[in-house]
């Protein structure tokens, strides 16, 4: 599908959609968000990108494959929870900076969890639908 | 920092799952990442064991928040010994797949998959939260149901899909029942559900959850009348991937309904009736399935859900001696029934055949080979002094005692059974001459295979057929060992203790 409008809008979309995902990432703890949320959406940006300028393009823009972010992820979410345990304390217990930082917001284990499993979403959703476009 | 020996089978094999799905593209990296870690979870689970054996029950509380609200982990002696278990059969069926899978099937991310099913295996023991084993069973689901297509011939999917849908409809009934429990008490936490249920003063609803619970483990252990799924798909997947599903999947269904009637469902005298019923019903279609059948792999399916039968009957009778009797079964099929899909899966490279007409003189031809192959097979059967015969003990001596002579007798026909089943396996693929069959095109015959990899698949064979001649040789250790286990289970009271503090 290749129109000129689609392409010209993916091309803004593509920033303004991560950047939206990143802010439904961040004000997960609390509020309705999270990484779930924010991944599926980060991966809907890269979808449309896809669909506007072709597979190939999206690849050389991601770069890396995204089977590699699923890895990535579940090690960023197994470190967070294993962080903790160097002070002794149960895996998984949350440890928060006592300082909140500007725009982000707390920072502490869980949100780095919540990284991990944003980038698990990301790369499973991509991984499928790479997949499924290219055997179409 | 003791406790956190406890999670320490479970990080690492998460860790090592990750690890490996970086190798995504590297198979032979995978391989040699597989086994080191698979040899070095068996010393970290050797550790938990040896903690739990000197100082009792290890809980975990995760986050930090205290149960019943957090999600705890708990291991108790027999929670440790079969995180143990899982690690040696980890370890052998791990070296097996890096000699028997092929190449092709490999390089679908079969390691990485592979260590998370160990991962849910080892998280579904060490759960002290129903809600929090729920989803260990889906995460082994999920990752069986990997295993089981990978490759995708369409015998594979044929199996898959009975196996899918069947293990979805038992996950329904596992949620539906916790859901009926948790608005009966509004406990999820097994200790405090332990105190909860007595108190709650409809019985009638007590008892359909506890129904639910039963039938949702029995579709996962494969009791009659729920078992059809499981021979119709454990010989369609590679001889690997059958012995971890063979010699685990049905056993942590048996692990978790044993933690629901001795934990949370005490004292329910028509439970135990209905799962005597449902015993000596699976110790009959087992066996006569089993005899029935020529596909050597499906015989041995069948011989699984007959000796399912032993488990769930040592169960129903809920004494010291029954629940001995039961431990020292599980322990040994658990060693026994990996072996002897693997012992399948070497006679099928060696032969190229699956079915008891197309083999034959394997006794003439490999002597050495055969002897070796006769402890798992013999030890199944539980010739004395072997492993399997010494749990029959217990078990028959409980089924006197508490006069279910009905199930005793099935449990001594089951035996003879199992011995008539595999003297006929012994005598057609060992004894009778070999009938000529045309080479397969393109088939990976044991000879033709390079030294290593034959070395990887008859490693295994020899250190599980090690194993099981402990469990038969030094009989004692493990009856001791069955004792306490049963001895724990029976009072639920230290468990709470522990868990609740």
């Amino acid at each position: 599908m290749k129109t000129i409008i689609l392409q010209t809008a993916s091309n803004y979309l593509l920033p303004l959609l991560l950047l939206f995902s990143v802010f439904i990432l961040l004000r997960g703890h609390y509020l309705p968000g999270g990484g779930f949320v924010g991944g599926l959406v980060a991966s809907i940006a890269f979808v449309l990108h896809a669909f506007a300028n072709g597979l190939d393009k999206t690849r050389t823009l991601l770069r890396l494959h995204p089977a590699y972010f699923m890895p990535a992820g579940l090690a960023i979410a197994l470190l967070s929870g294993l962080a903790p345990m160097l002070s002794a304390l149960p895996f998984m217990t949350a440890l928060w900076y006592p300082t909140p930082a500007p725009v982000v917001g707390m920072i502490g284990s869980p949100l780095f969890f919540d990284i991990g499993v944003y980038l698990v979403v990301t790369g499973a959703t991509l991984t499928i639908i790479f997949t499924i476009s290219e055997t179409a | 920092m003791s406790q956190t020996v406890i999670l320490l089978p479970l990080l690492f094999q998460f860790a090592l799952a990750i690890l490996l799905l970086f190798f995504w593209f590297k198979v032979p990296v995978q391989r040699v990442l597989s086994i080191a870690g698979s040899a070095l979870n068996v010393a970290f689970s050797a550790a938990l064991f040896v903690a739990v054996w000197q100082n009792g029950i290890i809980c975990h509380n995760a986050g930090n928040w205290q149960p019943p609200f957090g999600i705890v982990f708990v291991a108790d002696t027999f929670s440790a010994l079969l995180v143990l278990l899982t690690a040696i059969a980890g370890l052998a069926v791990s070296v097996f797949s890096a000699g028997s899978v092929t190449q092709k099937r490999l390089k679908f991310g079969y390691f990485p998959i592979f260590h998370f099913l160990l991962l849910g295996l080892t998280g579904a023991f060490l759960a002290g939260d129903v809600f929090n084993l729920y989803v260990w069973f889906e995460i082994i689901i999920i990752s069986s149901f990997v295993l089981i297509t990978i490759g995708g011939e369409k015998a594979q999917m044929e199996g898959a899909v009975k196996y899918f849908t069947l293990n979805m409809l038992a996950s329904v009934m596992f949620l539906t029942a916790i859901a009926v429990l948790y608005g009966l008490t509004g406990a999820l936490n097994m200790a405090d559900l332990a105190q909860k249920v007595l108190l709650v003063p409809n019985r009638e609803l007590v008892h359909v959850s506890a129904l639910l619970f039963f039938v949702a483990f029995g579709i996962k252990s494969a009791v009659f009348p729920l078992y059809f799924w499981l021979p119709d798909s454990y010989h369609t997947p590679p001889p690997a991937v059958s012995a971890i599903f063979a010699g685990l999947l049905t056993k942590v269904g048996v692990y978790a309904l044993v933690r629901m009637v001795t934990l949370i469902f005490i004292g329910d005298s028509s439970l135990a009736d209905i799962l005597a019923v449902i015993a000596g019903l699976t110790l009959v279609a087992g066996a006569a399935g089993a005899m029935m059948q020529t596909h050597l792999r499906k015989i041995f399916s069948y011989l699984i859900i007959c000796h399912i039968g032993y488990l769930i009957g040592g169960l129903s009778m809920l004494t010291q001696a029954g629940i001995t009797g039961l431990v020292f079964y599980l322990v040994h099929d658990i060693v026994v029934k990996t072996n002897i899909f693997m012992v399948a899966g070497l006679i099928y490279k060696i032969r190229g055949a699956n079915s008891l007409k197309n083999l034959g003189g394997l006794y003439a031809d490999y002597p050495y080979l055969s002897l070796l192959l006769a402890i798992p097979l013999f030890s199944l059967v539980g010739i004395p002094p072997l492993s399997g015969f010494w749990p029959k003990i217990s078990l028959i001596t409980a089924g006197m005692n508490t006069e279910r002579y009905v199930l005793t007798g099935l449990i001594l026909f089951a035996s003879f059974a199992t011995l008539v089943v595999i003297a006929r396996v012994w005598a057609e693929a060992f004894w009778k001459a070999a009938p000529q069959l045309a080479p397969r095109e393109g088939f990976e015959y044991f000879d033709d295979l390079t030294k290593t990899r034959r070395a990887f698949i008859l490693a295994p064979i020899i250190l599980l057929a090690g194993v099981s001649l402990y469990i038969g040789l030094g009989a004692e250790n493990i009856q001791a060992l069955s004792l306490r286990i049963a001895g724990e289970l029976l009072d639920a009271g230290p468990y709470i203790k522990a868990v609740l503090r």
